[in-house]
């Protein structure tokens, strides 16, 4: 008995020792970030790279006051908002109505949206743009990244409606509800985790957007992915100050991952088994 | 005002399934279609932006990129990046996946680990590889002569600047592929596994035999949803290398964004996103042939 307790203890060590390792790729790269952040320029440029050392809050307070990084933030903030917004108000109902009406034509258009390479859209739209002198305003922006989130919202939603049983509906029709009524009063409260979760799956596409944006914006309107690329368009790169920047922009979208880490998988699993 | 208001509210119930996804088709109609049509006019046209006007030239684009060298190198580079961290995100993903499904003290910890490559902003991560990866002072150079090996030239180099890019590319999207085969293994029905553990079989035996038929339409739809952004990589490679050194890591995608943006030559970058598109449609037919059989089996 005592031996088979033994192995038993051993293989558990064992496997924890695996899980370690294959945690720490994951973890490291995000490690050496904050590090990168904390560092003084001289000591991200030391040979052999320095583990433990004084940290310096200095990178997060220059990228604020001398690259104006809130304005950077509140862009993105902004153009992810709007377009998660809009992509909700419109992708909900339509995303029900194919959930229950079988619509595999505009499914359709929606695999059509999601295969076509970004930079197809971008040609098109910087030149319309262009013409239009919307270049560098938060609706060019808005407008571009609508083109990932509303496919997006709508792929995602499909799965969660169809798990909606309609007899709830059809007995608060019977109860005078409209359809209308039924639709927002007893289906959304029902969806409520797939609609937080294809909320935050979009604001996370868009937060992250670069292509469109390293065209489409510009002095006014430049989001944080093209805000922190811009540290190494200058021939030299400030390694301090992008591992300032890059903390900044990754913390707020893995907070949000996390809280709704279970019902990202399970959206992206259900979306991707659909036939 | 009432009444209206009451009309309409009667017009969207009467016609739900036309009222409903009206706004979001003609929002996708104008915001996706419109731009395709437009590409597609622009591919069988002559136009280099700000010059002149676009003049028609039938199948010149395509004709023309035939005989580029720079097409021939980004389809390489494309079947080389794609092949290799498609092939590593699945084999790998499913392995891990198999590692940790089971019950364990920490498997909350392991999952909300795992969800932070998929969130991280890719251009914010690639920085931060581009700085790990520097030959000379990086910490992965530091890491691997600690230990006693040689280091890499990594992406400076054309001959590893690939395996380099997959690298970073895997160590993103490897932890999704893991969490969502994770999912589907846990949505396995028991029965198998009992009757296989009764008839005495292997763990390698009962992986081979049961557990990937029974995962596999998993996979291939995880592979699916992969390689639509993986054929259109772009902001790793870009972050990373800009297609350097020279063209060794430039795919065909990211010339076409050179084509258009770099050298403004509008209907020669269509035709080559026209080809892309078609390389990712193929792709996914095929996939989803596989999917749908695998899923009668």
């Amino acid at each position: 008995m005592a031996a088979i307790r033994i192995k038993k203890t051993f293989k558990s060590i064992l496997f924890y020792a695996g899980a370690i390792v294959l945690c720490v790729p994951p973890v490291f790269v995000f490690v050496w970030m904050i590090l990168t952040g904390l560092k003084t320029g001289v000591q991200n440029i030391a040979y052999p790279p320095e583990f433990i050392f004084l940290p310096t809050l200095d990178n997060f307070r220059a990228v604020f006051e001398q690259h104006n990084f809130l304005r950077y933030l509140m862009n993105s903030l902004i153009i992810a908002g709007l377009a998660t917004g809009i992509s909700l108000v419109m992708g909900l109902p339509a995303a029900y109505s194919i959930a229950k009406y079988r619509q595999g034509k505009i499914g359709l258009i929606i695999l059509v949206a999601r295969m076509t390479p970004f930079v197809s859209y971008l040609l098109p739209w910087y030149i319309i743009f262009r013409y239009l002198g919307l270049v560098d305003t938060y609706s060019a922006l808005t407008i571009t990244h609508l083109i990932i989130t509303l496919p997006m919202v709508i792929w995602l939603m499909v799965s969660f409606f169809e798990s909606v049983p309609t007899e709830l509906e059809d007995a608060a029709m019977i109860d005078g509800c409209s359809r209308l009524q039924s639709f927002l009063i007893i289906v959304v409260p029902l969806v409520r985790n797939g609609i937080a979760t294809s909320a935050i799956i979009s604001f996370i596409f868009s937060w992250n957007q670069f292509l469109f944006s390293l065209i489409l914006s510009g002095p006014k309107t430049k989001t944080v992915p093209v805000a922190v690329y811009n540290f190494i368009s200058y021939g030299k790169i400030d390694w301090a100050g992008i591992g300032a920047a890059a903390t900044l922009i990754v913390l707020p979208v893995s907070v949000f991952a996390f809280f709704v880490r279970r019902t990202i998988v399970q959206g992206l699993t259900m979306g991707a088994l659909k036939k | 005002m009432k009444t209206a208001f009451r009309a309409l509210t009667h017009f969207i119930d009467r016609r739900q399934a036309f009222a409903y996804p009206a706004p979001a088709v003609a929002t996708l109609f104008l915001i996706v279609i419109i731009p395709i049509v437009f590409n597609l006019y622009l591919a069988f046209n002559k136009w280099t932006i700000g010059l002149g006007q676009p003049r028609f030239i039938g199948l010149g684009n395509f004709l023309e990129l035939l005989s580029d060298e720079r097409v021939l190198n980004g389809v390489k580079v494309m079947i080389y990046f794609s092949g290799l961290s498609l092939s590593l995100e699945m084999v790998l993903g499913l392995l891990i996946a198999v590692y940790f499904n089971r019950q364990f003290k920490g498997s909350e910890a392991v999952q909300a680990i795992y969800i932070l490559p998929f969130a991280a902003t890719p251009v914010a991560v690639a920085l931060i590889w581009r700085i790990m990866l520097n030959p000379e002072i990086g910490v992965l150079n530091y890491l691997l002569r600690s230990v006693g090996l040689p280091g890499s030239l990594w992406v400076s180099s054309p001959q590893t600047v690939i395996p380099a890019l997959v690298m970073v590319d895997v160590w993103k999207w490897t932890p999704m592929i893991t969490l969502i085969v994770l999912a589907g293994l846990k949505s396995l029905p028991h029965e198998p596994y009992e009757a296989a553990r009764v008839d005495g079989a292997s763990a390698l035996q009962i992986f081979w035999y049961i557990t990937l038929p029974l995962i596999r339409p998993v996979l291939i739809a995880a592979l699916m949803l992969r390689s639509l952004d993986n054929l259109k990589e772009f902001d790793i490679i870009y972050t990373i290398t800009q297609g350097g050194p020279g063209i060794a890591s430039e795919t065909l995608y990211l010339y076409s964004y050179m084509v258009g943006f770099s050298f403004f030559k509008a209907g020669y970058g269509s035709a080559l996103m026209v080809v892309v598109f078609l390389i990712v449609l193929v792709f996914n037919v095929v996939m989803n042939r596989m999917r749908l059989s695998a899923q009668e089996l």
